[in-house]
Formats: C-alpha cells, sequence, structure tokens
C-alpha cells in the first residue's frame, strides 16, 4: 500500500535535514505504529507524505499503491486515498463542518472520476457516522473545529476519514489531549474503518493508545530514521523503559 | 502640472454643463445644490478626502467608455417576491417595471413629479444630503441634487408587505446617469429597499433617507458585476428615536467605485449598521467612505467592511465616527480588513473616531492579510482543490459582513451570487 524508500527531507528554509533516509513499507490491511522520542522526525513524516508546504525532498521515493505521490498537490494525494488525521487540526471560522466535508468529499469523486454525492445522500451518511462517534447535529453545523474542545477536534477528524474512506491513513499523535474515554471512542472509530483494502500509520507517543488500536509492527523512530521494528511488545517495552535502551542498542 | 491643468478644466466643463430644471417643488434645492456646488468645486487630486481615490473620471465633462457586458444570470433579487422598478441606463423601463403601488407606500418617480409645486419630499430632498456637507464636504452629491432628472420617491406610511427592488441595467457604453432617489419611513414602519446591478458607464447616485421615532429601514444592493463601470453614491440618512437603518452593499468589479455612507443619529437609542463586503480582481478601484454622526444618547452604530483583492486591486476605507458633546453611552464599533490574495494589491485604511462625550464605548480595527496557508493546507489535505479552497476561505472572510444583512433570505441571495461570482472566475 505505502512504500517509503529512503526517505530523506528538510526544512525548506532553514536547510536542517529532518528526514535521514526513512524505509517504511506498510501492507494493504495492516496497522503499523510509530514511537519516537520527540524531535525524532515523526510529524515531518507525516507532513511531507501528504505534502505540506516547507519541506523540501532531498532524495528517496514515496509509492502509494505504485504510484509516486511525491510530485503530486496535497488534494491529489488526498483523492488518490491518503488521508492525514491531524496532531492539530485546524480551526476555519466561516466554513461550515457540513460544507467543508461535503466539498471534500465530492472533489475527491469528481477527481477520481466517480459521481458526486447529492445533499440528501450525503446527509443521511454523515449523520450515520457522526451517531456512532457521538458528534451532534450542532457539531455538524458550527464552523469547521471553532469551539470544538480536543476530543471534539479528534472525533472530527476521524468522522471526515469515515467520510472520506482513504485507503492509507495516518494518524499523527491522535492521541495527544485526550482522555481515556475520548480515546476509547476515537479507537472505535479507527477500528471499525479496519479493513482488508486499508491501511493505518498511527504515530504516537504513548503505548496506551495502542491497547485500544492493536498494531501489527511497531517502529522506532530516531534522528530521521527507523532505528528498530517489532510486533507490538516493542511498544511495552518503549512504555516500560523509556528509548534509551534502544538507542544505546543500535548505537 | 499639464494633467492637474487639464482636469480643472474638465471639471470646469462638468460644472458649466449644469443645466436646472426649470421650476417645480425641487427648484430650491437644486439652486442651492448648484450654489453649494459653485463654492465647493469639484474633488480634485489634492482634496485630502479624496487621498486614495481619484475622482478624475468622475468629475471629467464626459464618461469615459464603458462596454456593457453581457451576463446570463439574471440579477442578484430577480426571483425574490418584490416590487421592481428597472431603469436602463437611468431611464425608467415602465415594461420592466411593476405598476408603481404597493399598499402601504407611495411610490413615485422623481421625473413624474417635476412640474408639481408642492411634494412631501421637499423637506428631505437635498436636505440630509446639504446636512451632510459638513463637516466634509461632498461636492458629487451637490452635483446630483442639482442635476438629477429621476429616481423613486418612497413615503413609507406603513409596512408594506414586500420589498421594493430598484434593478439598473447598463446597455450604452456611453451612458452617464444621475439618480436620486428619497425615502421616508414612518412612525414605526419597516421598509426594505433592495438596488441591484450595474447602472451606466458612469453613475452619480444619491440615496436620502429620513427614518422617523421607531421606524426601520433595510438596504440591501448589490453593485456589479460590470468591469469597466465608474460610479459614485452617496447614502444620507438621519435616524429618529429607537429607529433602525441597516446597510449592506456587495461590489464586484468596476474599474472605480466610491460609497459615501453619511449617517446622523439623532434621536436617542437609534441603531445604525453599515456593512460591505467587495471582490476585486485587476484593474479594481474599491472605497468605502463612512461617516457617523452620534448626536443622541444611547444610540448604536456598526461599521463591517471586508474586501478581497487579487491582481493589484486597490481597496480603500475611511470610516469615521463623531460622538458629540452630549451623545453619551454611545456604543461605536468599526472594522474593515482585507484579504490580500496577492503581493500586487492594496489596502488603505483610515479610522477616525472623534469623541467629544466622555461615557462612550467606541472600538475600530482595520486588518490587512492573505490567506491562512495552514487553513489552506487542512482543505488540500482533505482534497479540497487549491483554488476551490480559496474560494471558501474568502467566503468565510466575507462572512462576517455579509452577517449583518438582517433577512436571512437576502443573505443567504447575496452569497449564493458571491460564490457563483468566484466559481466563474476559476472556470
Amino acid at each position: 500500500m505505502l512504500e517509503i524508500k529512503d526517505l530523506k527531507a528538510s526544512l525548506a528554509d532553514e536547510d536542517k535535514q529532518i528526514l535521514k533516509g526513512v524505509n517504511l513499507t506498510v501492507e494493504a490491511g495492516k496497522v503499523h505504529a510509530i514511537m519516537g522520542p520527540n524531535g525524532s522526525g515523526k510529524s515531518t513524516l507525516s507532513y511531507v507524505l501528504s505534502g505540506k508546504d516547507g519541506y523540501e525532498v532531498t532524495g528517496g521515493s514515496v509509492a502509494l499503491d505504485g504510484k509516486d505521490i511525491l510530485e503530486m498537490e496535497p488534494e491529489e494525494r488526498a483523492a488518490e486515498g491518503l488521508f492525514l488525521a491531524f496532531q492539530y487540526p485546524i480551526e476555519i471560522p466561516g466554513v461550515g463542518n457540513m460544507v467543508f466535508m461535503r466539498t471534500a468529499v465530492n472533489a475527491q469523486r469528481k477527481a477520481r472520476g466517480e459521481d458526486e454525492m447529492s445533499a440528501t445522500e450525503f446527509l443521511k451518511v454523515v449523520r450515520a457516522r457522526a451517531k456512532t462517534l457521538k458528534i451532534d447535529a450542532d457539531m455538524l453545523k458550527r464552523p469547521v473545529n471553532v469551539g470544538f474542545s480536543g476530543g471534539e477536534k479528534k472525533r472530527n477528524e476521524i468522522l471526515q476519514m469515515a467520510m472520506l474512506e482513504p485507503k492509507m491513513c495516518i494518524l499523527d499523535e491522535t492521541d495527544s489531549g485526550l482522555d481515556v474515554d475520548a480515546m476509547k471512542l476515537v479507537a472505535e472509530g479507527v477500528n471499525a474503518l479496519r479493513d482488508e483494502g486499508r491501511a493505518f500509520l498511527v504515530i504516537t507517543h504513548y503505548q496506551r493508545l495502542l491497547d485500544h488500536i492493536k498494531p501489527d509492527l511497531v517502529h522506532i523512530m530516531a534522528d530521521g530514521r527507523i532505528i528498530k521494528t517489532g510486533g507490538p511488545e516493542l511498544a511495552l517495552e518503549v512504555e516500560q523503559n523509556g528509548y534509551a535502551d534502544i538507542l544505546a542498542e543500535v548505537a | 502640472m499639464a494633467d492637474t491643468q487639464r482636469t480643472v478644466e474638465a471639471a470646469k466643463t462638468r460644472l458649466d454643463s449644469i443645466s436646472l430644471p426649470y421650476g417645480g417643488w425641487t427648484a430650491e434645492a437644486r439652486a442651492a445644490a448648484l450654489a453649494r456646488l459653485q463654492s465647493q468645486g469639484l474633488p480634485g487630486r489634492r482634496d485630502e478626502y479624496w487621498r486614495y481615490t481619484r475622482p478624475d473620471t468622475l468629475t471629467a465633462a464626459t464618461a469615459p467608455i464603458a462596454v456593457p457586458e453581457q451576463h446570463d444570470e439574471d440579477g442578484v433579487f430577480d426571483h425574490l417576491d418584490a416590487l421592481k422598478i428597472v431603469f436602463v441606463d437611468g431611464v425608467f423601463d415602465p415594461q420592466a417595471s411593476d405598476d408603481l403601488s404597493l399598499e402601504g407606500i407611495t411610490l413615485e418617480r422623481l421625473a413624474a413629479t417635476a412640474e408639481f409645486d408642492i411634494h412631501w419630499a421637499k423637506p428631505i430632498y437635498g436636505i440630509l444630503e446639504m446636512a451632510g456637507q459638513t463637516p466634509v464636504a461632498r461636492p458629487l452629491a451637490s452635483f446630483n441634487t442639482a442635476q438629477a432628472r429621476d429616481g423613486v420617491l418612497i413615503d413609507v406610511k406603513s409596512t408594506p408587505s414586500r420589498p421594493v427592488s430598484v434593478i439598473y441595467r447598463h446597455k450604452d457604453a456611453n451612458s452617464d446617469v444621475t439618480l436620486h432617489h428619497v425615502v421616508k419611513v414612518g412612525e414605526g414602519a419597516t421598509f426594505e429597499l433592495l438596488e441591484s446591478g450595474a447602472a451606466a458607464a458612469r453613475f452619480n447616485h444619491v440615496l436620502e433617507v429620513d427614518i422617523a421615532d421607531r421606524g426601520q429601514f433595510h438596504h440591501v444592493r448589490a453593485q456589479g458585476p460590470d468591469l469597466g463601470c465608474r460610479l459614485v453614491t452617496h447614502l444620507f440618512t438621519r435616524l429618529g428615536t429607537e429607529s433602525v437603518f441597516k446597510s449592506f452593499t456587495l461590489g464586484a468589479n468596476g474599474l472605480l467605485t466610491r460609497n459615501e455612507c453619511v449617517i446622523e443619529l439623532t434621536g436617542d437609542d437609534a441603531v445604525a449598521h453599515v456593512a460591505g463586503a467587495a471582490i476585486g480582481d485587476g484593474d479594481f478601484h474599491h472605497d468605502d467612505t463612512v461617516f457617523i454622526t452620534h448626536d443622541a444618547l444611547r444610540c448604536e452604530s456598526r461599521q463591517v467592511f471586508k474586501k478581497v483583492l487579487r491582481n493589484g486591486a486597490v481597496g480603500v476605507f475611511q470610516g469615521k465616527i463623531l460622538v458629540k458633546k452630549d451623545a453619551q453611552k454611545t456604543d461605536g464599533y468599526q472594522i474593515s480588513q482585507s484579504l490580500l490574495l496577492d503581493g500586487d494589491s492594496q489596502f488603505l485604511a483610515k479610522p477616525e473616531l472623534e469623541i467629544y462625550a466622555d461615557d462612550v464605548v467606541c472600538s475600530h480595527g482595520s486588518t490587512s492579510g492573505a490567506i491562512d496557508e495552514d487553513a489552506l493546507f487542512y482543505l488540500r489535505a482533505r482534497g479540497v482543490p487549491v483554488d476551490v479552497a480559496t474560494d471558501l476561505l474568502t467566503l468565510a472572510f466575507l462572512a462576517e459582513a455579509l452577517h449583518e444583512i438582517e433577512s436571512d433570505s437576502l443573505s443567504s441571495a447575496v452569497g449564493e451570487r458571491l460564490e457563483a461570482w468566484l466559481a466563474q472566475r476559476r472556470s
């Protein structure tokens, strides 16, 4: 599904290399987790994959279902089925949440040459999916993320994911700022979307989220590289001992 | 120097071209306006009040040519249930217009009353305009009062069942039009006036609105879209006790637009809101000039102006709140903002407060900014193409101004039209 080869990237303004050769392959139907200390390049990886400005790719390749996506605009990557759940979802005053989601769904459908969803059809689907995430009608009506609590923002991200039905989902610290109940709710939303044709890359600081979203593989990222890969037990090891042992072991 | 000389000559020709209609109930006001204009002179490039907007093409002896554009779309308010009055290049079109009759109001054309000696509009025509000439001279309004041959006179005795919609159409590339409207809102009555369309190659528009105690006046207008037009409008209003005035203007394209709004709060507890949303692309100069005088207790005034500018478009805002000595408990608010979609466009703002009362709340703010890159990326990351995402954020930026429109159906009519204009430009 997602194939990252020797990906190198730096901040465009500062000429500071952050990704120093990332190698990672996520197969369809799998959930991979990335953990790592602060500043290891986890969020940068998610931004580079989704095409945010301000980063310069200096080497390597990224393929989604065999297609090179690095030359694509962010909206083209999205239409190809890439989705990034933001660590800090953006507030957009003046743009209604519903209008935003319908515009996004139909823009992607249009880009893929599919029929657009009618307003009534969309409304039906969005209401049903919002309900399972405990998102009420008021949140759908309000401007995008404006006045939402931290938990509401993250649930809104998962709702967008549910509506857009992407192939490759990247969750950037989706657990940050969530209490236990909110985390469970978000995890349930993610688990409901687990599917043979869909892959997840879950970026997190804490093992706790992985109790709820069970990963197939766990990668440890440090200083711009994946330094160790293992099963779910690797996350437990990090939780107990921190990163020091692993960093020392690799060095 | 030669240029300045030529401008002066042109202005003189323009002044000399005025011939007053003979006699009738407007004669006095016209003669006074002409005398006023002669002492004021036409605005020139050195006038402080015209510092950011060049008046040359508005004062030139003949109107610069503006080829009318063909639009397939209907007028913004055409589908609304309203009494329609249509002017084509400033000439009343009886076929396209409805019967000028609506319960609760008297509707007349200025031209049709020219011969009358007595008329209800006499205490308003040119009178509110004259009151609005101090402390700042507005010669193009004096010109209008002296010169205007037609317009609509509306006496609102009680609240009518539907709004009046004045529709302007531009068909002649050389049309040079002056129209003067008068609205009198009676005690406790509510009236809604709509104006839409591009009127002429050059259009000088005056609207005088006298609102009696507890009267309400709601005004929504959509100017354009026509690329080559030039227009100057003046709205003069006087508000009685507990009365309400709300005016919103949508501006799209047009080479030169100067909208002046002069509001005088003379009765206690009155409310005046004036708002505008403008989108300009390329050769576009859009000026909102507002002067609000608080001269009574506990009045509220609010100004909300938003402009979206690209490809070298220029936006101007001059807004003043004057609070007189006895206008205690005044609540004044003013915001002017621009969204600059590129580095070539500019926004010039001159907010002014002049306060003589000591127990008031007045605030003002002005900002210029680009599209929020984070919001843009968020939308794009969800698959919204960059141009559509830009338009969504543009509409979001204008939303606060549209929100000032009292009626939801009008507000959505304006919003939809804006959206359509933006979409058209994309394709």
